[in-house]
């Protein structure tokens, strides 16, 4: 039950610096995922604050202590890795109870704790096995029983769905979130999927080539990502972005192909004469006929549709504006064919601008 | 039409499962022969053992052969004991510390970085494409010098020097199948780096372990070529070595050769059952994915 702060945290490797200089805080019983593609320097992050990677540069504290030159131990943290690393040789009774048995516990407590786990995660009927007897998804709970025996300031999870088939993994992750609300203890969560991301965090942070893009709730990086990265990396499918151009008067926007869309009124004036990024969601355009209420502010737009991805309750079509490939979302789905030509609404309200050069949120 | 089809295809199967058992069974003898017959002949009196044409099926059996090995000295025995001990005690010590040395360079070649890892690695591996045997004068000469020819100590360094390459080679293999998350966990888990090893990965490795400890004792147990220019008496003798005895100028004992070589074959047997045992026992890996 801790709180942990990092403070210009930076690791290199050689010349070759991975993350630079983090700043985050996170607090007590806090949900944090980071979430990134591979390479964006997450899992060395977290490893840093396991104590399993040296920082090079900074500070990272759990609950009021300064941890940089702890050993792993000595820092009450537990661990999930991806590949579950339970102790092979061990049945999953003795890897459950082995963090205690180090710690020369006496054996009623160890006993206990070990039952307590084992409740929580429902292993009672393979306590007597050895990890090479279970299936994925039960030495997924192993790994996790073995953390929770520990009763950890925080927990860490690195990657711990992503060796898991998908259906298992929607299961898994239920789980995690009960385990957060039983257990009440600070988790901070490593994974490249942005859908577990969104489902499990209470804030995410993106991280992208060793910095943090931006942190906040699962909503407010859905509903206001600061740049073209986030808006494309959290969400599913990824927001649509074109290029375009502001007018003299900045209300008016010229897409590549000589396409006209308004300005949202929000930006209206503000930005005139200048090269920008126009992105918007799959859920804002949508068929006429097939759309949500829509708001006071819309644009009419028409595009011939070349795929279609039936989804059940709703269709994601696949056309081009301007050369760029857009999905778009039809609700009350009807049989669409390749080629035949739409016209569209994109909702003004919620697009959003972003600076051509900089590629960050112009508001 | 169909059924023909099957049918020649079925006896074709069968015929090409009994060619490979015959294949198989030919196969076995000619590498179990010699052994047999070491075996057999250490049984035999020493007349049917140099029968010509050879006699197949012993006649008869007997003990005599390990009667005189083991009685006095002038009436062909050998100080059996003495080069038992002597073998015992240089392929066990020999084995348990190239056994130690491999593991802590093993683990350092599977987990660490270094600067000329690779030179090192190839330059060990490359120790072992000397002949021992070349090696022996050299040795000869510079043990002399020590002062350690013919002592336990001598042959023990000379059969570490040796088998320690391998048992790093070998041990280096077995600790990179051991995910490095293993030992991760453990220290979470409230292990010093010590306790990770001992712990975890070393419980984990053990088999592969054990098979290196086998492979470096049966070379120190069967080793001549370096013994038997390095030892000199009863002090130092190993057994392989020891089995000159049985050579003299105009005859050579074969039936004592073969009572002695079934002496040396059956405590390497029953260390390599045992240690087997544990081997086939050994690991599901499962701890990880993958």
């Amino acid at each position: 039950m801790a709180n942990v702060k990092l403070k210009n945290v930076v690791k290199n490797y050689g010349s070759l610096e991975v993350v630079h200089g983090i700043n985050l805080d996170v607090d007590h019983n806090e949900f944090v995922v980071f979430v990134g593609p591979s390479g964006c320097g997450k899992s060395t992050t977290l490893r840093m604050i396991a104590g399993l990677e040296k920082i090079s540069g900074g500070e990272i504290s759990i609950g009021d202590r300064v941890v940089n030159e702890l050993p792993p131990r000595a820092r009450n943290i537990s661990m999930v890795f991806q590949n579950y690393a339970l102790y092979p040789h061990m049945t999953v009774r003795e890897n459950l109870g082995f963090t205690l048995r180090i710690a020369k516990k006496p054996q009623s407590e160890i006993d206990q704790a070990v039952a307590e786990a084992s409740a929580i995660l429902s292993l009672d009927p393979y306590l007597d096995r050895r990890p090479g007897e279970l299936s994925g998804g039960q030495r997924q709970r192993v790994a996790m029983g073995r953390a929770i025996v520990r009763h950890p300031d925080i927990f860490l999870f690195d990657e711990p769905l992503s060796n898991l088939d998908a259906k298992l993994r929607a299961q898994m992750r239920v789980e995690i979130k009960k385990l957060h609300q039983k257990v009440q203890t600070t988790i901070i969560y490593v994974t490249h999927d942005q859908v577990e991301a969104m489902t499990l965090a209470d804030r995410i942070v993106i991280m992208r080539d060793g910095y943090i893009e931006q942190q906040g709730t699962p909503l407010e990086v859905f509903e206001k990502p600061v740049n073209t990265f986030v808006a494309t990396f959290i969400g599913s499918p990824p927001m649509n972005l074109l290029h375009g151009r502001a007018d003299n008067s900045g209300k008016n926007i010229t897409l590549d192909d000589g396409v006209n869309v308004a300005m949202p009124s929000r930006l209206a004036g503000k930005y005139a004469d200048k090269d920008i990024i126009f992105g918007f969601r799959a859920d804002n355009i949508m068929p006429v006929g097939h759309t949500l209420p829509q708001g006071d502010e819309s644009v009419e737009i028409d595009m011939t549709v070349t795929l279609t991805e039936p989804l059940g309750a709703e269709t994601l079509l696949f056309g081009e504006i301007g050369g760029t490939q857009v999905q778009a979302k039809m609700l009350n789905p009807r049989i669409v064919k390749p080629g035949e030509k739409l016209t569209f609404q994109i909702d003004l309200e919620k697009c959003h601008v972003f600076d051509a050069q900089s590629e960050m949120v112009l508001d | 039409m169909a059924m023909d089809i099957n049918d020649k295809h079925r006896l074709k199967n069968r015929l090409l499962k009994a060619g490979h058992l015959i294949a198989l069974f030919i196969a076995m003898c000619i590498i179990c022969v010699p052994g047999l017959w070491v075996v057999v002949n250490s049984f035999r009196p020493t007349v049917e053992i140099m029968a010509k044409p050879p006699v197949w099926i012993p006649t008869e059996f007997n003990l005599d052969h390990y009667r005189a090995m083991f009685g006095a000295v002038g009436e062909g025995g050998i100080p059996v004991v003495r080069y038992f001990t002597n073998s015992l005690i240089i392929s066990v010590t020999s084995t348990l510390i190239a056994l130690l040395v491999g593991m802590a360079g093993g683990y350092a070649f599977a987990r660490y970085r270094f600067k000329g890892k690779a030179a090192i690695f190839v330059g060990m591996m490359l120790t072992r494409a000397v002949p021992g045997i070349a090696l022996s004068l050299p040795l000869f000469i510079v043990f002399a010098r020590v002062g350690i020819i013919d002592t336990h100590f001598g042959l023990i360094l000379a059969y570490v020097a040796m088998n320690v390459p391998f048992t790093i080679w070998l041990i280096d293999g077995f600790f990179r199948q051991v995910p490095k998350e293993l030992a991760e966990a453990a220290e979470i888990d409230g292990c010093t780096r010590w306790q990770a090893f001992w712990k975890v990965e070393f419980p984990v490795a053990k088999a592969g372990i054990a098979s290196a400890g086998i492979f470096a004792f049966l070379t120190s147990w069967n080793e001549y070529a370096l013994a038997s220019q390095l030892t000199r008496s009863v002090n130092s003798k190993t057994m392989p070595v020891g089995l000159l005895d049985f050579t003299s100028e105009f005859t050579l004992n074969w039936g004592g050769m073969s009572a002695l070589a079934v002496v040396m074959i059956i405590p390497a047997l029953i260390l390599t059952f045992i240690v087997q045992k544990h081997l086939i026992a050994g690991l599901t890996f499962g701890g990880v994915k993958g």
